[in-house]
């Protein structure tokens, strides 16, 4: 029975084309919409999450504190309250992974011909770990690398692109502050961070490399900062409690009196951040279905004149011999039809329309089969839901009622 | 003898309009027995039409019995009443009622596709029709495109795909002029004749009234005359336009 109201279904709609392609467009439209927003709106969440990731995880950050000279407050890690005998203890707090006291400067590099300035942090083997980040050429520095404060350093892809272009540079030497450093490895590429810094754009040394030779110290031994991470997010309270603990004991803080050290929890505050993209995300989702709902209403809009302008037509079916739910059939599928087809078009044309959005602005895209399957789902559901009432009112007309209508 | 086709007894129809109930059609009582051919006469407003919509199922009597092929029509419902318009009765219509938008084989066709017939088959059969009623040629055409006695032949093409035992046609000459309107009486005849269909037609002309064997004459929704038209009064016959 399905095969020839098909065609009739088919007939009527071609014989107005005009009507069906503008009620086609409504869905079109609503279809092309909602998987250009989901594609962009998880991109945005996929790119965040990506930064996330190469910030690695469960990641405390501990941050000299400030001090109070003569009324004059200075700013977090102006008095260098954190040394590398502290991360040592940290790390063995329970939970604890691995601890990585941190140095950093501003140093000009120079190989060759080349030269370029850029963020040197002095740490321990550790700092990889914690931050998850591989070697790509070469290997890491190790603790005997600590010990003896040697010269060397692992390079970040674009300072290796800066410095050696398609050179490799592993075990060559390189100048920092006219000292020379054989450059151990290349670090794996990392990308943006969540406030766009280039992560790559970076030089590690060992930490006693850069407190002795490089940067020097106000008092022996003081860290800038420390990164650690616990085993899981699970034990983060725990340890973030741990390390306040440990810490304010070393330091000899009584009671009651301010800690000289800030704890952040890093990856809580990238969850707020991922939390954001998502719900960025299904908001341009709502929006979007919005105009889907518009889509669907449009089509029955379109069905219920259909339906009063075809009154005579669905008389004389009935009168030769059609039933109701032959009727019903018929305008049911012309609205399936109508949205099928026109979600199919919006399909093509929101793939496109990402892609191009994406090319165009440099934002990432990403178009899933789920977000396709659901919008094709909808518009079906759409199709019948909005067709139903049209179809079935055509279905209830009384035959002679139906013939005699001008 | 044969069971008869149509048998109605003391059927009424009234309307409930805004001025109240109207009585349209009062104790009709006919029969009509296979391979007959009737015409129904009757001044405007006698219920010839409500009566001609009740035989074919479209429209339900107020109260009454009807018989088609010795089925109770009364005491079927909407579907039963489709199948039965689809595959027992075949209807002509005075404003031919053929849908503008469709060729004419698919115009013909139509009845077949609600018995469920496949396409091939379907289109097979039209085109038969469509010979059969003199308009082999025409098959893709439009029914705009054609002349309206043509028209009125595919839609008795129409009519007959299906091969029902009984032909209804309301003035089915109404629209045409008497040339093309003898034509289709000559087709009338000829289908009544030799295929044994029973035709039950209305009409207002006594010409065409004449190429029937028995008339039925309704004044005021009741039957004034039911006899052979070669014994029917002259007032009887009396043109009703």
């Amino acid at each position: 029975m399905i095969l020839p109201m098909l065609s009739e279904a088919w007939m009527a709609m071609w014989a107005n084309r005009m009507r069906t392609i503008l009620t086609m467009l409504g869905m079109v439209i609503g279809v092309g919409a909602v998987i250009m927003m989901l594609a962009v709106g998880q991109g945005a969440q996929q790119q965040v999450q990506a930064s996330i990731a190469s910030m690695g995880s469960n990641l405390f950050i501990i941050l000299s504190g400030s001090t109070t000279s003569g009324g004059v407050r200075m700013g977090g890690g102006a008095i260098p309250t954190l040394t590398v005998a502290d991360a040592q203890a940290l790390e063995e707090l329970p939970g604890m992974v691995a601890v990585a006291p941190s140095s950093p400067g501003t140093a000009q590099l120079v190989y060759g011909p080349n030269n370029w300035s850029t963020q040197i942090i002095g740490t321990t083997p550790s700092y990889l770990q914690v931050r998850d980040w591989q070697v790509a050429a070469g290997s890491a520095f190790t603790d005997s690398d600590i010990r003896s404060a040697t010269r060397v350093a692992l390079l970040g892809q674009t300072v290796a692109q800066n410095l050696f272009g398609d050179e490799d540079p592993v075990n060559k030497t390189i100048r920092i502050k006219n000292s020379p450093y054989v450059v151990l490895g290349v670090l794996a590429a990392k990308g943006q961070s969540l406030d766009g810094r280039d992560q790559d754009d970076t030089v590690l040394v060992p930490v006693t490399t850069a407190q002795r030779k490089l940067f020097g110290t106000q008092f022996i031994g003081t860290v800038r900062f420390i990164m650690a991470q616990a085993e899981s997010a699970d034990a983060m309270p725990a340890v973030e409690k741990g390390i306040n603990e440990l810490l304010r004991q070393r330091h000899r803080i009584r009671e009651g009196a301010d800690s000289d050290f800030f704890v952040r929890n890093l990856t809580a505050m990238a969850n707020t951040a991922a939390e954001t993209a998502q719900v960025m995300s299904l908001m341009l989702g709502a929006i979007a279905s919005i105009s889907l709902l518009v889509g669907g209403i449009g089509i029955m809009n379109i069905m219920l004149v259909s339906v009063t302008e075809r009154t005579r037509e669905i008389g004389i079916r009935m009168a030769m011999g059609a039933r109701g739910r032959d009727i019903l059939l018929q305008f049911l599928l012309e609205a399936v039809i109508i949205s099928v087809i026109g979600c199919l078009i919006g399909v093509l044309l929101g793939v496109g329309g990402a892609l191009f959005v994406g090319k165009l602005t440099g934002m990432a895209v990403v178009v899933t089969v789920a977000s396709i399957v659901m919008a094709f789902a909808v518009a079906a559901a759409v199709g019948i839901f909005f067709g139903w009432y049209p179809a079935r009112k055509a279905s209830m007309l009384s035959p002679i009622e139906a013939l005699r209508f001008q | 003898m044969s069971e008869p086709v149509i048998q109605i007894e003391q059927l009424y129809k009234e309307y409930v309009t805004e001025a109240g109930v109207v009585p349209v059609l009062k104790e009709v009582e006919v029969t009509v027995n296979p391979g007959e051919f009737v015409a129904i006469m009757g001044p405007s407003g006698s219920g010839k039409s409500t009566f001609m919509n009740i035989l074919g199922c479209l429209d339900v009597a107020t109260s009454g019995r009807y018989r088609l092929n010795g089925r109770d029509v009364n005491r079927l419902d909407r579907d039963e009443l489709a199948i039965l318009r689809n595959q027992t009765i075949g209807f002509v219509f005075q404003g031919f009622n053929l849908l503008p938008r469709a060729n004419l084989e698919d115009n013909v066709a139509l009845p077949l596709i609600y018995r469920g017939i496949g396409r091939n088959e379907r289109l097979a059969a039209a085109r038969e029709m469509l010979e059969k009623v003199g308009l082999g040629k025409y098959c893709r055409s439009r029914p705009n495109q054609i002349s309206g006695g043509q028209q009125q032949r595919v839609a008795i093409a129409r009519a007959l795909v299906n091969q029902p035992r009984l032909l209804l046609a309301d003035e089915p000459t109404g629209n045409l002029d008497t040339r093309t309107s003898k034509e289709i009486m000559s087709l009338f005849s000829e289908l009544n004749q030799r295929d044994g269909i029973t035709i039950v037609l209305v009409t207002h002309e006594p010409d065409i009234a004449a190429w029937a064997h028995r008339l039925v004459r309704l004044a005021d929704g009741r039957v004034i005359y039911d006899g052979p038209i070669a014994h029917a009064a002259p007032e009887h016959l009396e043109s009703t336009a």
